[in-house]
C-alpha cells in the first residue's frame, strides 16, 4: 500500500516555531508543551489517514466480491441445483439396474425351462434312434416337438423383447454423463472463486474481477424433471412433434 | 442403406445400431463427434445420418449445416437424437434443415416411427 506522505513544511514551520520557542527563555512551560502537542498531533493525524485508507481498501475489496453476483449465483443457485441433479443421477442409475435385473429374473427361467424340455426331447430323441420308442410313445413325442416349437418361437421373441429393454435402459449412461460433467464445471468454477477470496484476504491489493462465467448461449444437456432451464423447455417427444408440427413438418 | 451415427457416448452409440439394426438396417458405421463423422459422410456412400448434438469438437448442429453446404450431401436425410429441448434449439435445428428430431431419454417405437416419417416423406416428395 502507498503511504501518504507527512506534510513536510507544516512539519518544518511547527519544528523551527517550537526551536525558537525553546531558544527564548520568555517562553513558559506550558507554551512548550502546546507546541510539542501541536507536532504530536501531526504525526497522528497522519497515522489515522493512513489507518483510514486501508480500511476503505479492505472494505471495497470485500464489497467488489460480495457483489460479483456469479458468487451469490453459485451459492443460492448452483450448489442446490447441482445437489438435485446429482440426486437425479442416482434415480437414473438405480432405475437403469432395476429395469435390467428385472428383465434378467424374468429372462432366466424362460431360458432355463427351454433348455430343461430340450433335454427331455433329445433323450427321447435318442430312444427313437436306437428304435426304442413304441407308436404311442413316437406319436407323443411328435406332439412334444410341435410344442417345443411353438413355446420356443414365444419365449425366444419374449427374450429378444427384453433384451431390448436392457440396451434401451443403457442411455443412462449418456444423460447421466452429460450432468456429472456439468457439476464437475460447477465444481472447478466454485475452485476459482475460493482462490480469489483467498487472494482478497492475503493481500487488500488483489482487485482482479473473478472471471464472469460465459452467458452466451450455452446448451443445456439432459433436462431435469422440475429443474428445467427455462420455461421454452419441451416436456416430451410429443411437444417436440407438436412444435415441428407447427415449422410445418 | 448405409447409416452414420454420430454421438460422444459410445453407450448410446451402441443402442442407436441395436435398434437399427432390430428395424433391419445392418449397415452402420460411427463417429465420435462432426470432426470424425464429416470425412466420413464425405467419402462414404452414406444414405442417412443419426446425430447427437452436444458434442467436444464439432457439435452435430455445425455438423448439420456442414451437411446442408456440402453439394454432394446437401440431400442427405438427417435426424437429431439429443437431450437438448429448448424450444429455440429445435427450432434452429429446423431452421438448419433438420428431417427428424427426438429427445433424449427416447424410445424403440420413437425412432421407428421417426425413421418411417423421415422416408415416407422423401417418397412422397
Amino acid at each position: 500500500m502507498e503511504s501518504t506522505p507527512i506534510n513536510r513544511d507544516l512539519l518544518l514551520e511547527k519544528a523551527q516555531a517550537l526551536i525558537s520557542s525553546i531558544e527564548s527563555p520568555e517562553t513558559s512551560d506550558e507554551q512548550l508543551e502546546t507546541q510539542i502537542e501541536e507536532i504530536n498531533t501531526l504525526r497522528d493525524n497522519h497515522l489515522f489517514q493512513e489507518l483510514g485508507k486501508m480500511t476503505r481498501e479492505i472494505h471495497d475489496s470485500i464489497m467488489q466480491f460480495r457483489m460479483d453476483s456469479r458468487i451469490s449465483d453459485l451459492a443460492e443457485t448452483d450448489i442446490p441445483d447441482a445437489k438435485d441433479r446429482l440426486e437425479y443421477v442416482i434415480e437414473m442409475t438405480e432405475k437403469a439396474a432395476n429395469t435390467a435385473m428385472g428383465v434378467i429374473e424374468e429372462g432366466s427361467p424362460v431360458a432355463e425351462k427351454l433348455g430343461a424340455e430340450a433335454s427331455v426331447l433329445k433323450a427321447q430323441w435318442q430312444k427313437f434312434r436306437k428304435r426304442e420308442l413304441s407308436p404311442d410313445e413316437l406319436r407323443a413325442m411328435g406332439n412334444d416337438v410341435e410344442a417345443f416349437f411353438d413355446e420356443s418361437e414365444q419365449m425366444m421373441s419374449k427374450l429378444l423383447s427384453g433384451f431390448t429393454e436392457i440396451l434401451m435402459a443403457q442411455d443412462f449412461q449418456d444423460l447421466t454423463g452429460q450432468i456429472i460433467r456439468q457439476v464437475i464445471n460447477l465444481v472447478h468454477e466454485i475452485e476459482t472463486n475460493l482462490v480469489e477470496l483467498i487472494k482478497i484476504q492475503g493481500e487488500t491489493q488483489a482487485k482482479e474481477q473473478p472471471q464472469k462465467a460465459q452467458e452466451e448461449t450455452r446448451l443445456d444437456g439432459p433436462q431435469v424433471p422440475g429443474k428445467e432451464t427455462s420455461d421454452d423447455v419441451m416436456k416430451g417427444q410429443d411437444d417436440v412433434d407438436d412444435l415441428l408440427a407447427s415449422l410445418g413438418f | 442403406m448405409k447409416i452414420l451415427i454420430v454421438d460422444d457416448f459410445s453407450t448410446m452409440r451402441r443402442i442407436i445400431k441395436n435398434l437399427l439394426r432390430d428395424l433391419g438396417f445392418n449397415n452402420t458405421e460411427e463417429a465420435d463427434d462432426g470432426n470424425t463423422g464429416l470425412p466420413k459422410l464425405q467419402s462414404g456412400n452414406f444414405d442417412f445420418l443419426v446425430t447427437d448434438w452436444n458434442m467436444p469438437g464439432m457439435t452435430g448442429i455445425d455438423l448439420l449445416r456442414a451437411v446442408r453446404a456440402d453439394d454432394k450431401l446437401k440431400t442427405l436425410p438427417v435426424l437429431m437424437v439429443t437431450a437438448e429441448a429448448k424450444k429455440e434449439q429445435i427450432v434452429m435445428a429446423a431452421q438448419e434443415g433438420v428431417n427428424g428430431y427426438i429427445v433424449k431419454p427416447f424410445t424403440a417405437q420413437t425412432l421407428k416411427e421417426k425413421i418411417d416419417k423421415i422416408f415416407e416423406r422423401i417418397e412422397n416428395a
